[in-house]
């Protein structure tokens, strides 16, 4: 039995709209609604969908960051050994796990103070935690950034954010999110702004991290051939609710649900001499399985750990 | 054989900055037949946009096309003065922006600022034969006619950058540029747009050129491509051959670097460092620095960069050719 990092249980973020100034009705947009998934220790969980359908709602109520509204998440903590609710959480409790999740930003230009030096940006998770002594602290970073590769460290310390190129900067984001030694890391989008050469060296530098420091990610993204390069599993969202999950081979090689089809077939092939072709909407696969399986599960396990939503989408796609 | 449509020849063009010129375009040859799809690909800061906006002449004050040509149907556009661009712009040329879609004024309708380009160049035609045209372009792009009267808010990115191509379109032009067309966009929409482009190329016999830092993107929608690296063209040719046998050391960490869904799961090759700076006159081969495995002519510092013919119709250039 593979231990969790974390484990969500139909998570739910409802957000209430006004339906305009003079109305009194309220609308609910459920911007997530009742999805579930685990992430072992040291695997990646792709997370995949189109602008809008709930990824990043996702990231942000699993970090604390927008109070979800339904549904449990239980973190691993390490002291108790157990899985522990992350509801409720108070002071010391709740600093204990902000050091253990962290997040990665997408883009590296604004989630970096720009007034800050380097040092100063990645000494302020090990001020705010109270770690070790100043030197302590310094030695830290020296050490982080040469796990990140910026390299002499002496070099990067005293500058400033908008002194180094993209690539640098992210990696300046991930040696702060990693100075805290979390055991998850959430990645919203991490290299969408790179560009592709760039791309791949910090793609890299986190798969390697990730093995030396067993650290697990949620990797969102809206690129399946970046999910593919980075995670164990994927889990293709759409109007909120994860549709379809499984280890990533057995996804891109055996796609069930109507959406994920869709979505392979949209992405472009590098090979001229690939005939992509244009996938045709239809229901009938996912049809077969909910006839099959029944509707009481929100998912089916169709064999392989391969789960199918059964929610109904028709119309939707 | 098809007729050219669009030659450049040697084209320069540098940005006069306070700290010095800044040579964005070197010497940049090419041509695009007649109904050809033509990709430039390269990361950023290479100079594709730059090599667009000279096209059009569209370029910032600050530029200056320093030597080259630049012809369309045998005319010569490099030194024409405003009035005579203003005719070869949108009914010779067209371009659709980069981020374009979000370029709409927001409080004109979608339809009258079509209406508006069309009036320009031909402003003999009523607005019934106007409303008449972009109805038609509509349809091509797949678009609803209703769309002429709504205003950009009300409608999505999709249907904005369908808009755009109409608006490329609106005055007939021989060729279009699309500079990465799709980037905002996302993957489901990026496809039914791309789709789109085609179609219309076909129908119209448009010659395009595609510029996009997404390899795959250019795999898909061109016929010939260029590959640019620090302002200059280091690989040029037929889209399968520079796909099937990459010459340039750039060109190969490229289609090195670029996940795919298809296929073995590869290791991927990471491309370390940064293009240099256009300030400086570079000589030798510009991509020397962060080659992997420069060969002799690459370290040569007094080699000059040149594109030597491979095989009829694909050249790459000399100094990088024999790079691992």
């Amino acid at each position: 039995m593979k231990k969790n990092v974390i484990e969500v249980k139909n998570l739910e973020k409802y957000y209430e709209v006004s339906g305009g100034f003079f109305s009194r009705n309220k609308d609910i947009v459920k911007a997530v609604d009742d999805i579930s998934f685990d992430i072992p220790f040291g695997e990646s969980l792709g997370l995949v969908g189109q602008s809008g359908c709930g990824k990043t709602t996702t990231a942000r109520a699993l970090c604390l960051l927008d109070p979800k509204t339904g549904g449990d998440v239980k973190f691993y903590n390490n002291e108790t050994e157990n899985m522990q609710n992350i509801d409720n959480l108070e002071d010391e409790e709740l600093k204990k796990f902000r050091r253990n999740i962290q997040m990665i930003f997408q883009d590296p230009y604004e989630s970096l103070n720009p007034r800050w030096t380097i040092k100063d940006i990645i000494l302020e998770p090990l001020n705010i935690h109270n770690i070790g002594d100043l030197q302590d602290r310094e030695e830290a970073v020296v050490e982080i950034l040469k796990t990140v590769g910026l390299t002499p460290a002496s070099n990067y310390l005293p500058r400033y954010p908008h002194e180094l190129s993209g690539g640098q900067r992210q990696r300046v984001s991930i040696a702060r999110t990693l100075i805290m030694k979390p055991k998850f890391v959430v990645c919203d989008e991490p290299t969408s702004m790179l560009d592709v050469s760039i791309r791949i060296s910090i793609m890299d530098l986190m798969l390697n991290l990730a093995k030396d420091l067993e650290v697990s990610y949620l990797y969102i993204t809206h690129d399946l051939a970046v999910a593919r390069y980075m995670c164990n599993r994927i889990a293709v969202m759409f109007n909120g609710k994860i549709v379809e999950i499984a280890e990533t081979e057995e996804l891109l090689n055996n796609p069930i649900h109507p959406y994920t089809k869709r979505l392979i077939s949209s992405i472009p092939v590098p090979d001229p001499s690939y005939d992509r072709k244009v996938y045709n909407v239809n229901y009938d696969e996912l049809d077969a399985i909910i006839a099959k399986h029944g509707t009481d599960n929100p998912m089916v396990d169709i064999g392989n750990e391969h789960y199918i939503s059964t929610h109904d989408v028709k119309g939707l796609i | 054989m098809s007729k050219e449509v669009l030659s450049v020849k040697n084209l320069n063009m540098h940005y006069e900055t306070l700290s010095g010129d800044v040579h964005a375009v070197k010497d940049v040859s090419f041509s695009v037949k007649e109904g050809e799809s033509f990709g430039l690909v390269g990361e950023s800061g290479c100079g594709k946009t730059s090599v667009a906006m000279s096209l059009l002449q569209l370029q910032a004050d600050n530029a200056k096309i320093s030597s080259g040509s630049i012809q369309l149907d045998g005319v010569e556009l490099v030194g024409m003065n405003e009035s005579e661009l203003r005719k070869v712009r949108w009914d010779g040329i067209s371009i659709v922006f980069q981020g374009a879609m979000n370029a709409w004024n927001p409080v004109v309708k979608v339809g009258e600022q079509i209406r508006e380009a069309i009036r320009e160049h031909y402003p003999e035609k009523s607005k019934a034969e106007n409303t008449e045209k972009i109805e038609s372009l509509f349809q091509m792009v797949g678009l609803d006619a209703t769309v002429i009267d709504r205003f950009p808010h009300e409608l999505s990115g999709g249907m904005k950058q369908r808009a755009i191509i109409a608006l490329a379109l609106s005055c007939d032009p021989k060729v279009v540029i699309a500079d990465e067309p799709t980037t905002a966009l996302d993957v489901v929409i990026q496809d039914q747009i791309l789709n789109e482009i085609k179609k219309v190329q076909q129908l119209l016999g448009l010659s395009l050129i595609y510029i996009s830092h997404d390899i795959a993107v250019i795999a898909e929608m061109t016929d010939q491509m260029a590959v640019m690296y620090a302002g200059s063209i280091v690989e040029i040719g037929p889209t399968e051959k520079v796909f099937s046998t990459p010459k340039h050391a750039y060109t190969r960490l490229l289609l090195e670097s670029t996940p795919s869904v298809v296929g073995e799961k590869k290791k991927l090759r990471s491309l370390d460092g940064e293009p240099p700076s256009l300030i400086n006159e570079i000589i030798g081969c510009s991509f020397s620095p962060r080659c992997p495995d420069p060969s002799s002519d690459c370290k040569n510092p007094i080699k000059e960069m040149g594109l030597v013919e491979i095989e009829p119709g694909h050249f790459a250039d000399n100094c990088c050719v024999d790079c691992g």
